[in-house]
């Protein structure tokens, strides 16, 4: 593996072809988790844990699976996975988990993971799948993080439970419900299209 | 050669002068009765309240459309008209910071994200209404006692904008202001208390009758008080034809004919359908909110279908929802089905099958 190659990878995942900033899959976690930074940071690394290790076992067995059933071969290693995250997280990060609660289950049907098995795992080697998944998911956990801390701060007041804003500040219920959600990655996608512009006028 | 000074276009060729401007200004025009008797009743905190969420709505819709490289429409009045609405919908001890929040969302992710005047889904002010009804459920359901101007018990000036800065006022007398219930939150809160309808409003707490309900001089909304002047402009409105009288009566219809059946079957548990009109932002609602010509139906029966829908929805939300008050979500909820109703009620051309 060439080393523009890996640079094209890490850059790929974490910003470029970012699963949520522009390839605007995996919506339901993101959209439904993230009321703070905790809970999408927990939430990337759990999903980046389940990238990691299915990209690198269905490129290992990518030569076994007949590509009749494919889907459901690829959803078999990706459930084995997300038990094993489910079991660690309830054990570990008891708290964590029972916030997030069905939406560990649900990292199984995560269109990024099955969409990186589909387009790159099962056509890569094992070190550059890997890789794959290592950068999708820290991308897939950045934008969680500032997708949570944007949510903390407006509708709590608060970033990791700390309180960052004066007495005199009135959170914004809305931020921590449903359509606070949506509200705050419509202006985030505006600003990571506006930072993309700035950087394309400049090269 | 001549042929270059030929100008083609297409129908329609006669307009009658009719603008955006002029329209907005007689809606505004419309108004100003019930937004003067707003400041009489709730005293100089009302006028602060207009003040601050119509110039919030002004220079965020001439900072965006700079953004946006957009000649300025300030110019158009559409955005003070929604400043103005949403004012209106706000209770008379706003603080500050809550009407510029308003105002701000009114304009920014009401209208502007959506492409500006003509292309917003949902009527700005009421979207903006309901975000801070959802975001600040106590500031937004915090209702001062009527407190008239130039009364005896009236704030003077200076102790209204403390206490539309502050939060308090500087007279320590006054320092925490009577709060009331409006009817609707009278009649909900005590009738899910097992009472029944006439004992939940005999008492004189509220002082709700039909002549002051009428009149104005009940808690609640600044727009939502004076029913009769309300309407007086709205029939301005329907005379000047800004408006027709499609959406209205079928919205009023749509909320007093459930309201008189349960009432003629069970008036213990179901008040009266003058209680419903009088009360709340009905009024207010059908003549100025539902009838936004951006977010309502183009065809006359897609206009009766919407107003019935807001109607029957503001019926459902007061009487069984967890909020007293359903106007705005009714007319919110209507505005997001409004291209399906257009789509389901183009008229279909003349021998045109299926």
């Amino acid at each position: 593996m060439s080393e523009n190659k890996t640079l094209q990878i890490i850059q790929d995942g974490l910003w470029s072809n970012n699963g949520i900033f522009v390839q605007m899959l995996g919506m339901c976690p993101t959209l439904a988790v993230t009321t703070s930074l905790e809970n999408g940071f927990g939430m990337g690394l759990a999903t980046t844990f389940v990238l990691i290790g299915s990209n690198a076992v269905i490129s290992l067995i990518r030569k076994l699976i007949p590509s009749d059933v494919r889907i459901p071969a690829y959803i078999i290693v990706i459930a084995a996975f997300v038990t094993i995250i489910d079991l660690t997280m309830n054990a570990y990060v008891h708290d964590l988990h029972k916030v997030l609660g069905i939406f560990i289950p649900l990292i199984v049907v995560n269109c990024i993971i099955l969409g990186r098995a589909e387009a790159y795992a099962s056509k890569n080697s094992v070190g550059s799948s890997a890789l794959d998944g290592i950068s999708t998911g820290l991308g897939f956990t950045l934008a969680l993080s500032i997708l949570g801390a944007t949510r903390e701060i407006l509708g709590a007041g608060t970033i990791l439970g700390i309180p960052i804003a004066g007495s005199d500040f009135q959170p914004s219920l809305v931020f921590v419900l449903p359509p606070g959600a949506f509200i705050a990655l419509g202006f985030i996608l505006v600003g990571v299209r506006w930072i993309n512009e700035k950087r394309e006028n400049k090269a | 050669m001549s042929q270059t000074n030929l100008l083609t276009t297409t129908s329609p060729h006669v307009h009658d002068g009719d603008s955006v401007a002029n329209v907005m200004e007689a809606v505004i025009w419309a108004l100003m009765p019930a937004t003067a008797m707003a400041v009489m009743i709730f005293g100089w905190t009302a006028l602060l309240v207009i003040l601050i969420t119509t110039l919030s709505c002004l220079v965020t819709e001439h900072l965006f459309l700079k953004l946006r490289k957009r000649p300025s429409a300030v110019a158009d009045r559409s955005a003070a008209l929604t400043g103005l609405l949403l004012a209106l919908t706000l209770p008379p001890h706003s603080p500050w910071w809550m009407c510029v929040a308003g105002g701000v969302f009114a304009i920014l992710v009401g209208k502007q994200v959506y492409g500006g005047l003509g292309y917003n889904m949902f009527n700005p002010a009421l979207i903006a209404r309901v975000f801070l009804l959802i975001s600040f459920p106590a500031q937004m359901t915090a209702w001062p006692a009527v407190n008239p101007l130039f009364s005896e018990q009236a704030y003077s000036l200076g102790d209204s904008i403390a206490i539309i800065m502050t939060g308090q006022s500087s007279a320590p007398e006054l320092a925490d202001a009577v709060s009331t219930a409006t009817p609707l939150g009278q009649y909900r809160t005590e009738t899910g208390m097992g009472k029944t309808v006439q004992d939940a409003m005999g008492g004189k707490y509220t002082g709700y009758d039909e002549v002051r309900a009428a009149s104005g001089l009940i808690g609640g909304s600044l727009g939502e008080t004076s029913a009769l002047l309300l309407a007086a402009g709205g029939i301005y409105l329907l005379r000047k034809k800004v408006i027709t009288w499609h959406i209205p009566v079928t919205m009023f219809a749509g909320c007093l004919v459930p309201a008189t059946i349960f009432w003629t079957f069970d008036p213990a548990h179901y008040p009266d359908p003058v209680f419903h009109l009088l009360t709340g932002g009905l009024v207010i609602g059908a003549f100025y909110m539902a009838t936004d010509m951006v977010t309502s139906p183009i065809t006359v029966k897609g206009q009766i279908i919407f107003g019935l829908g807001c109607g029957l929805l503001t019926y459902l939300i007061r009487t069984w929802s967890g909020y007293p008050e359903g106007v705005s979500f009714a007319v919110v909820l209507m505005n997001a089905v409004v291209p399906l109703i257009d789509q389901y009620t183009r008229p279909r051309a003349y021998g045109q099958v299926a």
